[in-house]
């Protein structure tokens, strides 16, 4: 069953001959952006490849403010997200009364319900205290929508931790929040890298909220800021292109960098 | 130490306001605006005057009169449909693949995934390129000769969904590899050898033993990819907004436009909630069937 047959080199064939389809728009991405800006050729081959439509886009699509208010959003939410839900999913996974039930089952709930319905009035709450245009308003915003998944992942992974350490701590005279914060917060460490990679891409990529909550102001998110820059300079492909493949750099970095982590967080997250 | 004498209980180490600062935010962000929500659904509210009145049904009769809200509905059930077949398809044979002794296994599992972190909007705008007459993909026809393969990809109205679910599954396929890889590697290798050592081939053995055991993966990836695709907004508000003449309106997008470019708040809203009883029924008679299918094996 081990050996590498024929039959096994066929399925590799066929693999790769998929693997370079599905790669196909990626290398029309690439080589567009390396474009330079008159070449009408087909959209097929490179030739004189050059790099000036980066430089271009990022001073035409203001990428520098947009990836510093993505990352703001991005880190201050997902930290966030990380602390509040683990505190909160202790208790629940730890207590079996009737109101820890009904809370979890609460969050669970926030997994359903398509936040369109919740859109509409939480733009005019936004309004009303004077946090549209301000990213802070997304920072609420995420760490709100994310807790349920989170909660989720983090009640999960206790349930199944053994609660013997946390109480050698309160018995060695810890309080609660230090107990929480020197023992079972280290203790959770592998599920919190599923929790932070989660929600840091969700964060990172969504377009519709920042689209709504940071309209008509400088401060941009990176989708946003694209999606601006491109209705401006629609017939300059190759640059637009520059600008995208920029605005996905980090995303791909992290995600070659620790492939292993990010494909297990994702497929880990969800097996509960 | 005071600790010391008292005599030995089990220690209370979760003190329920843990829970306080994260309700707070899910409140705040999800349960009260929902709750709102649902209330103006019923209500003539033009989003600005805090006068309004109640008109019961009158937005959902709205709803049955109004053609494109109608198609939009549709469309949203079709990509929904389209996204879970065909995703999942894919998903499950690029998981077999993957998981077989491949000796580039490692780093296609890499390539498959990588379009499902890469930022929506951009995946949207880099298909709408490839899509256009004279882009890449029809390039790619002409090439190869198959000059007749040449469509407006995005301006045909009978293409144009197809089209725009196409992106998702390409982006997504990936995602649903990863979930059915996992539970492909959750099932021993001795219950698929001592099945072939029972002489069944490789068939058998993937419909009578690898599939069943499948089941907690499908159920994932079937729930996640419905509720994804009843949502799905960014890539057809970048790609087609809609167009060409609500061929690919899906209710995010009416949703949408009803709220911020025709002010119509109650409307808007009621037909969220119209989604949400859609995301709710279609993914709980999922979760039963699926879930007494996995327990029945």
């Amino acid at each position: 069953m081990n050996r590498y047959t024929w039959r096994t080199a066929g399925l590799e064939a066929v693999m790769i001959a998929a693997a370079t389809v599905f790669a196909f728009p990626i290398y029309v991405l690439v080589s567009l952006s390396l474009r330079q800006p008159g070449d009408q050729s087909s959209p097929l081959v490179l030739s004189s490849p050059t790099l000036a439509n980066y430089g271009d886009a990022w001073q035409q699509a203001g990428l520098g403010t947009a990836l510093l208010t993505s990352a703001f959003i991005t880190i201050t939410s997902v930290a966030l997200v990380v602390v509040l839900s683990a505190l909160a999913a202790y208790p629940l996974a730890r207590s079996t009364r009737t109101w820890s039930k009904a809370v979890f089952l609460l969050f669970m709930l926030g997994l359903l319900l398509p936040f369109q319905l919740a859109l509409i009035p939480l733009y005019q709450t936004m309004r009303d205290l004077g946090l549209l245009g301000n990213p802070v308003a997304l920072v609420l915003f995420y760490t709100g929508l994310q807790m349920p998944f989170s909660v989720f992942l983090y009640t999960g992974f206790l349930r199944a931790l053994d609660p013997g350490y946390e109480e050698a701590a309160l018995i060695d005279g810890c309080g609660p929040l230090r107990a929480f914060f020197s023992v079972v917060l280290p203790l959770m460490r592998p599920v919190t890298g599923t929790v932070v990679i989660l929600n840091a891409i969700f964060v990172w990529n969504d377009f519709l909220t920042p689209l709504l909550y940071l309209s008509g102001t400088e401060q941009q998110t990176v989708p946003v800021a694209l999606f601006g820059f491109v209705g401006q300079y629609v017939s300059q492909w190759p640059m637009v292109f520059a600008g995208l493949v920029i605005g996905i750099a980090p995303v791909l970095l992290v995600y070659l960098a620790m492939q292993k982590r990010v494909i297990q967080g994702f497929a880990g997250g969800l097996k509960g | 130490m005071a600790t010391a004498v008292r005599p030995r209980r089990r220690a209370k180490s979760a003190p329920w306001w843990f829970i306080a600062p994260g309700l707070v935010f899910f409140a705040f962000v999800v349960v009260v605006p929902s709750v709102q929500g649902a209330g103006y659904a019923f209500t003539d509210w033009d989003g600005i005057s805090p006068a309004l009145e109640f008109v019961g049904l009158d937005n959902f009769r709205t709803l049955l009169d109004d053609e494109s809200a109608r198609s939009a509905l549709v469309n949203t059930l079709l990509v929904a449909a389209g996204i879970t077949v065909v995703q999942n398809g894919i998903g499950l044979l690029l998981a077999l693949g993957v998981h077989a002794r491949i000796k580039s296994r490692t780093v296609l599992r890499v390539f498959f995934f990588a379009p499902a972190v890469i930022t929506p909007v951009v995946t949207a705008y880099l298909w709408k390129y490839l899509y256009a007459p004279e882009g890449a993909i029809n390039a790619l026809f002409g090439a190869v000769g198959l000059q007749s393969w040449r469509q407006d990809w995005l301006g045909d109205p009978d293409l144009a969904l197809w089209s725009v679910v196409a992106v998702v599954i390409w982006q997504f396929a990936g995602y649903s590899m990863v979930i059915f890889l996992a539970g492909l590697q959750s099932i021993p290798q001795e219950v698929t050898e001592a099945a072939s050592l029972d002489g069944a081939g490789p068939v058998t053995r993937f419909w009578h033993v690898t599939r069943p055991m499948l089941a907690p993966a499908m159920t994932i990836n079937l729930m996640l990819s419905v509720i994804g695709g009843l949502k799905l907004f960014d890539q057809v508000w970048v790609m087609t907004q809609g167009g060409p003449g609500g061929a690919t309106d899906t209710l995010s997008t009416v949703i949408y436009r009803q709220a911020f470019s025709f002010n119509d708040f109650a409307y808007s809203i009621a037909l969220a909630l119209v989604l949400t009883a859609l995301v709710a029924v279609i993914s709980s008679v999922q979760y039963r069937g699926l879930n007494r299918r996995e327990r029945a094996l």
